[in-house]
């Protein structure tokens, strides 16, 4: 590459960037008059987020009262800077805002009404900041929310704390404002030169002393260079001139202009040994140094020829743009749009409540004339002029082609990454393709692409993990089971020792198989009672009768297809009344099942009925069940002389067990769900009680309530919930919110379900 | 016996060197051996990881394996036309459009319980496939959205309802550029006028 | 009025992709009052007849293809292909030469790539070549330049030439770079004492030299516009030149002619400022764009010497068209912060 060298006043050697662009200055438009301040406005909106990393937690609440230079929002994590109130008074909202941001999206900010005292809260200097710590000084500077003023805001602080170990030999203060309009550093340079100079004294020795101080000006800047050179003098920083040319004041240009080096592709300067920070951001660090002041304010250009006076204003951050326009005798007539920051690089805003923050470096207004609006793209001549343009010597024409073709692979490969977007090829482009904008999109996939493959990558992982302790759960389980068919076992063992052991020992010998088979034993008692069942078998008896009533009358009055559906309900209804009376019987003939002949009876209606059974009697009976076919077994077994035979029915047995335990299991558990016919437990502490009891609490909450309770319950929970979402709706709806059609649907699905409850309510009763 | 001794010593050399070069063979084929992602792997790092089910197979990799067999690759709503272009390039087949019968290409979602309403019965804790739900037994549960991968898996089966999928916002953060559109392909309707107008 | 919203830049310079095209348009005035001073009218009923077809296939491709016509048409790209390949067509040829010629220019060589910008060979020299190789008579009659014998055609003479059906033959006369092709029995000077066309010219034949010279100057204009950069055309004639030097042997009668001859006859200035400039055909950087034109004035001295056409700008062009693709990949600029260029063929470590 060839590296023209220069020669300047100073007589250091300076090297040519590639590329480049000489764009229309209109930088003497905001130079006439001097820098002023507005009126504050009457509500200043301080967004969370002014710098690149996460955004500040907010610190305050609505209604409190805030100082000027209070911290009001806290930063989140290391790549993050906290905010402070730019003026006194009353934080009357936080809420999310319109962010001054090419998305024009919302964001969360506080906004403060001003008290118009401007009340400085007590600040904290840090003036013998030599004899410090360097990470208190650091710590110091990260706390009065300092970030880099330049256009990116990268906090300061951590940009002033390397990582690796690359020595840092040059500090470079970029003054370079090569884009067109902006006038800000220029000022500031013009104004507060010992300001910057004794940032760059903190910044120097932050550093560890570099061998290279450098403070970088384009040549169309003389005023604001002679008074760097003057404000220099005694000291050993250098104030390098070059020439005018969009983008030097690129981080990655300037170094390359003042040291020959280049950054390496997705690296920090930091590693070339160059830390780079703005001039305003120099003079920022020595006011939180001197006077402890927080970065409250900065140096904005408002220029265009759509305002009255053009010119540069210290302005608080949170200033809407709208106060700044409505101070500079704006004519809504000529504006066409809002640009934050220069032509080449800055974005549009639509929304004139946008406020300043820390980045903005310049509002400009246009006239309709002055910057007009982009004519229609023509069709790309490979002419290659955006190539001879671009900085970074990359091959617009081509990532044009191929962000268009959305070939992100390709794009990677002629290194979009590197484009840092200064448009200069967009400027230069004969068919005035909006090039930097294709970029930008496609820059935007690849990196939702990427966090789209994190994602899912992490929840491959999960899915992965969690597939895995699925597994070992039931493997847990799988050695449970082991563990209690071997206790199972060494019960028959012993049993086999004492054949007449009692039956009470048959599901093991363990207390807590004595206590489960004492809850049955009492569960029985109760549960069997035939008033109850009785009683029971009569009340279904009468609904399912005037169940098939109502629907007889529905059904003859009804038409078509209607008829046919009452039809088959009548059906329904019918057959659950005969079983119901068939149950009602069967329950009225308890003395006769002691007769064979009964016990017949009894069988068959106990299977006609199984269907109607509750679970708790399902369950009980298979208990019962199961142990009369144990015991049988056991009889059997040791009669059995057949030695297979005998093993085969040893295997029986204990697969018997096993299904034992766990009906025995299922039957406690029913037991608590019936909470009124339930015992009170027996005296005793042993562990299996506890965690029967933990157990039936458990159950309570669901259990407690009827059928008809519960189904009330969810019915009016559903209705409040209905309601909520059909108010939710509305207020979507007003706002205009975008989650309208989602709402909606959330509510036509609660609608339903409603419906359908309301019908089961309607059956049972 | 000549002619025996003569095909014998061919047929030793023939056969001592069948043994050398398969011995090379086998030696190269092991010390060489391409060190690719078996099929499944690649399909699985193409698929989105959303875990829904909605390809008719109990998550992704499951799916991945069915595709390596020979299933079709347009089954998977969430990952939508961009996934099956990329299995389609992967596969060397031709890239068909999503299969509707799976369901459509939606936008992102993430759960979101309504914390008040819950009742602490951790079915979605069950039901979600990449633990992204966290909760105990009467806690309130609540959805790491960071985690969540939108599959709608717990929404049915909870019992209050209480579950939301809300369309993922776009914040100043996340927000990327649209491609020029008009701009760039102008077409025979319109008019330069317009453009000028609309811009 | 709302806010506009756009991306930035939000400002641009004036120079637009027609306003280019008209430069080139204005560039060629210079070779084309040369062509007429020295080979008469012909030209320019080239010129309208070009410019005619030009203009209706483009509307007509553009009908077809769904594109705003007027928009298209209005970057006078269609035009310029039309007047370079009229200065590039003998003049008084039959009218339907231009005809077909720009026919399949615009038609097969661009439209149906995509229109401009999509073309991966320059549509007026696939226009020259399918008119060379199909008619080869009629593409290879040249008049006699004016100040040599035979005198011009007037304007009715040149008319029934081109529409009726009046035979060339009377006017023409074989071009410098011919005669010293087929010369391989006399050395260099006599041959330029005995040529006419050679003799009343100075250093490459009489017209000729004034026409190249036209071209060169409308080149460095462009040039001067930065409309392309230098290192296409000095890559081309630097080539040529040196090749020429080479094999001039001296002036003997086995010479291929002097370095002069080969600079100034033919199509040479045209091709090296029009024709190889054409930056939708070519290599993309400014690199690859010196190779391309090493490669093509190589071409065209190869062909030149040892092919059987006589003149071979166009037939080089085409060749490098072809390899222009692999000159991008192998001419990728090193991009800021790597170490080495990338090529797009190579994956990311
Ligand atoms: S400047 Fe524009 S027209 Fe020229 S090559 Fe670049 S993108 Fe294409
Ligand atoms: S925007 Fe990107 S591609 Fe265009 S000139 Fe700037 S760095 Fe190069
Ligand atoms: S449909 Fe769901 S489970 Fe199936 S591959 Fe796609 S994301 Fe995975
Ligand atoms: S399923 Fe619903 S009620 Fe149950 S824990 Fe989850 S969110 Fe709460």
């Amino acid at each position: 590459m060839a590296h023209t060298t220069e020669r300047t006043r100073s007589s250091r050697r300076i090297w040519d960037i590639p590329g480049g662009v000489h764009p229309p200055e209109h930088k003497a438009q905001s130079m006439q008059l001097p820098l002023a301040h507005i009126p504050l406005a009457p509500s200043l909106i301080v967004p969370l987020s002014q710098h690149i990393g996460a955004p500040a937690i907010a610190l305050v609440k609505e209604g409190d009262r805030v100082l000027k230079g209070q911290k009001i929002a806290e930063a989140d994590g290391p790549i993050s800077a906290p905010v402070h109130a730019p003026t006194s008074g009353t934080v009357t909202r936080i809420g999310d805002y319109t962010m001054p941001h090419p998305s024009g999206l919302q964001a969360e900010a506080i906004e403060i009404s001003s008290d118009f005292s401007d009340t400085w809260c007590e600040l904290y200097p840090m003036q013998d900041y030599r004899e410090r710590d360097r990470s208190e000084v650091l710590h110091h500077i990260r706390e009065c929310g300092i970030a880099g003023l330049g256009g990116a805001g990268f906090p300061a602080a951590i940009k002033l704390n390397p990582k690796g170990n690359a020595p840092i030999d040059t500090l470079i203060l970029n003054g370079t404002e090569c884009e067109p309009y902006i006038t800000a550093d220029d000022t500031i340079m013009r104004v507060r030169p010992e300001e910057i100079v004794a940032g760059a004294e903190i910044l120097a020795h932050l550093l560890h002393e570099p061998a290279d101080v450098l403070i970088g000006i384009e040549d169309n800047k003389p005023e604001a260079i002679k008074e760097m050179r003057e404000a220099c003098e005694g000291t050993r920083f250098e104030v390098v001139v070059f020439p005018t040319k969009y983008p030097s004041g690129g981080e990655k240009q300037l170094i390359q202009i003042l040291t020959g080096r280049e950054v390496p592709s997705e690296h920090l300067p930091a590693e070339v040994g160059v830390i780079c920070q703005n001039v305003g951001t120099a003079a920022a660090i020595y006011r939180a140094i001197q006077f402890g002041e927080p970065l409250v304010s900065r140096i904005t250009t408002v220029v265009g020829e759509a305002l009255d006076i053009q010119r540069n204003i210290e302005v608080p951050l949170g200033t809407p743009v709208g106060h700044i326009l409505a101070n500079h005798g704006i004519d809504r007539e000529q504006m066409a749009k809002i640009v934050i920051g220069g032509p080449m690089m800055g974005f549009t805003v639509q929304d004139e409540r946008v406020p300043v923050v820390k980045t903005t470096n310049c509002i400009l207004v246009p006239a309709r004339k002055e910057l007009p609006a982009p004519v229609p793209a023509q069709p790309c001549i490979r002419c290659g002029i955006c190539a001879e343009a671009c900085p970074a010597s990359l091959l617009p024409q081509q990532l044009y082609w191929y962000a268009r073709a959305e070939d992100y692979e390709k794009l990677e490969a002629y290194s979009i990454k590197d484009c840092i977007e200064c448009g200069a090829c967009a400027y230069v482009c004969p068919s005035h393709i909006p090039l930097v904008q294709y970029y930008r999109a496609a820059k935007g996939t690849m990196r939702e692409a990427e966090q789209e493959k994190l994602k899912s990558d992490r929840a491959r992982e999960r899915f992965e993990f969690r597939k895995a302790r699925l597994e070992k759960a039931e493997q847990e389980k799988e050695a449970k089971r082991q563990a209690r068919k071997k206790a199972a076992e060494e019960a028959r063992k012993r049993k086999a020792a004492q054949p007449a052991s009692d039956k009470a020992g048959t599901s093991g010998a363990s207390s807590e198989a004595d206590v489960v088979a004492a809850a049955l034993a009492r569960v029985k008692a109760k549960e069997s009672s035939p008033e109850q069942q009785k009683a029971r078998a009569e009340r279904s008896v009468k609904s399912a009768q005037e169940r098939v009533q109502k629907l007889e009358e529905k059904a003859s009055a009804a038409e078509g297809t209607q008829r046919d559906q009452l039809q088959a309900q009548l059906k329904a209804a019918q057959l659950k009344l005969g079983e119901a009376q068939q149950k009602l019987t069967a329950l009225d003939q308890p003395e006769k099942t002691s007769s064979a002949a009964a016990a017949v009876d009894a069988a068959i209606a106990r299977a006609r009925n199984k269907a109607a059974m509750s679970p708790l009697e399902k369950a009980q009976k298979s208990v019962d069940s199961l142990r009369q076919r144990i015991q049988k077994m056991e009889e059997k077994i040791p009669q059995e002389q057949d030695a297979e035979l005998q093993a085969a029915l040893r295997d029986n047995h204990r697969k018997f067990q096993e299904k034992l335990v766990v009906a025995e299991q299922e039957l406690a558990q029913l037991q608590q769900q019936e909470p009124g016919e339930a015992t009170t437990p027996p005296a005793g502490n042993d562990k299996a009680q506890q965690a029967i009891e933990r157990a039936r609490a458990a159950a309570q909450a669901r259990a407690g309530m009827s059928d008809e309770e519960k189904l009330a319950a969810e019915l009016s929970s559903l209705e409040q919930r209905v309601e909520k979402a059909r108010q939710r709706l509305r207020k979507a709806q007003d706002e205009g919110n975008e989650n309208v059609p989602a709402f909606q649907a959330a509510l036509d699905k609660m609608e339903n379900k409603l419906a359908e409850k309301r019908q089961q309510m309607g059956e049972q009763q | 016996m000549s002619w025996f001794a003569s095909v014998s010593d061919a047929m030793l050399v023939l056969g001592g060197m069948a043994l050398v070069f398969g011995a090379i063979l086998g030696f190269a084929a092991i010390r060489f051996k391409v060190e690719g992602d078996p099929i499944v792997d690649q399909i699985d790092s193409i698929l989105p990881q959303t875990q829904c089910g909605q390809c008719g197979y109990p998550g992704c990799r499951p799916y991945a394996e069915a595709i390596a067999n020979g299933d079709a690759i347009n089954k998977c709503p969430p990952g939508g036309q961009a996934t099956i272009n990329q299995l389609a390039n992967l596969l060397d087949v031709e890239a068909v459009p999503l299969d509707e019968e799976h369901g459509s290409e939606d936008i992102k979602k993430v759960a979101f319980i309504r914390e008040d309403e819950c009742i602490g019965c951790t079915k979605c804790i069950q039901a979600c496939p990449v633990d992204a739900i966290l909760g105990a037994a009467k806690q309130m549960h609540t959805v790491i959205a960071d985690e969540c991968t939108g599959c709608d898996l717990c929404v049915e089966p909870c019992p209050v309802d209480c579950i939301d999928m809300i369309p993922v916002e776009t914040t100043p953060r996340s927000w990327v550029w649209e491609k020029p559109g008009a701009h760039s392909q102008l077409i025979a309707t319109d008019k330069i006028g317009e453009i000028r107008g609309a811009a | 009025m709302a806010l506009m919203h756009a991306s930035s830049p939000h400002t641009a310079q004036p120079q637009t992709s027609a306003n280019i095209m008209q430069l080139v348009l204005a560039a060629m005035v210079p070779g084309i009052v040369a062509l007429v001073a020295y080979f008469g009218v012909g030209v320019l009923f080239n010129l309208a007849l070009c410019g005619l077809t030009a203009l209706a296939s483009e509307a007509l491709m553009l009908k077809l293809r769904g594109r705003p016509i007027g928009f298209y048409l209005r970057d006078y790209s269609a035009l310029v292909t039309a007047a370079l390949l009229a200065v590039a067509l003998p003049p008084y040829c039959p009218w339907w030469i231009p005809v077909v010629g720009t026919a399949t220019a615009i038609i097969l060589a661009k439209q149906l790539y995509g229109g401009l910008g999509f073309n991966p060979f320059n549509p007026a020299m696939v226009g020259y070549v399918v008119l060379l190789i199909s008619f080869p008579v009629e593409m290879t009659l040249w008049v006699a330049p004016a100040t040599v014998e035979h005198g011009l055609p007037d304007i009715e003479e040149a008319f029934s030439l081109v529409f009726g059906n009046y035979q060339v033959d009377g006017f023409t006369m074989a071009t410098p770079l011919e005669i010293v092709r087929h010369n391989n029995s006399i050395i260099m000077s006599q041959l330029y004492n005995e040529e006419p066309v050679l003799a009343k010219g100075s250093i490459a034949g009489a017209g000729w030299e004034m026409v190249n010279l036209a071209f060169l100057v409308g080149g460095l204009y462009l040039l001067y516009r930065k409309v392309f950069t230098w290192h296409a055309p000095v890559g081309m004639l630097a080539a040529l030149f040196l090749l020429s030097t080479v094999f001039y042997d001296s002036g003997s009668s086995l010479s291929e002619g002097s370095p002069l001859l080969h600079l100034f006859s033919g199509a040479t200035m045209l091709g090296a400022f029009f024709i190889i400039t054409d930056p939708v055909s070519s290599a993309t950087s400014t690199r690859g764009r010196l190779y391309f034109g090493i490669g093509v004035g190589i071409l065209v001295f190869v062909i030149r010497v040892w092919g059987s056409y006589p003149d071979a700008v166009a037939f080089a062009v085409l060749l490098m068209n072809f390899a222009a693709p692999l000159i991008d990949n192998y001419t990728l600029p090193r991009t800021y912060g790597h170490a080495a260029p990338r090529r797009a063929t190579e994956k990311e470590d």
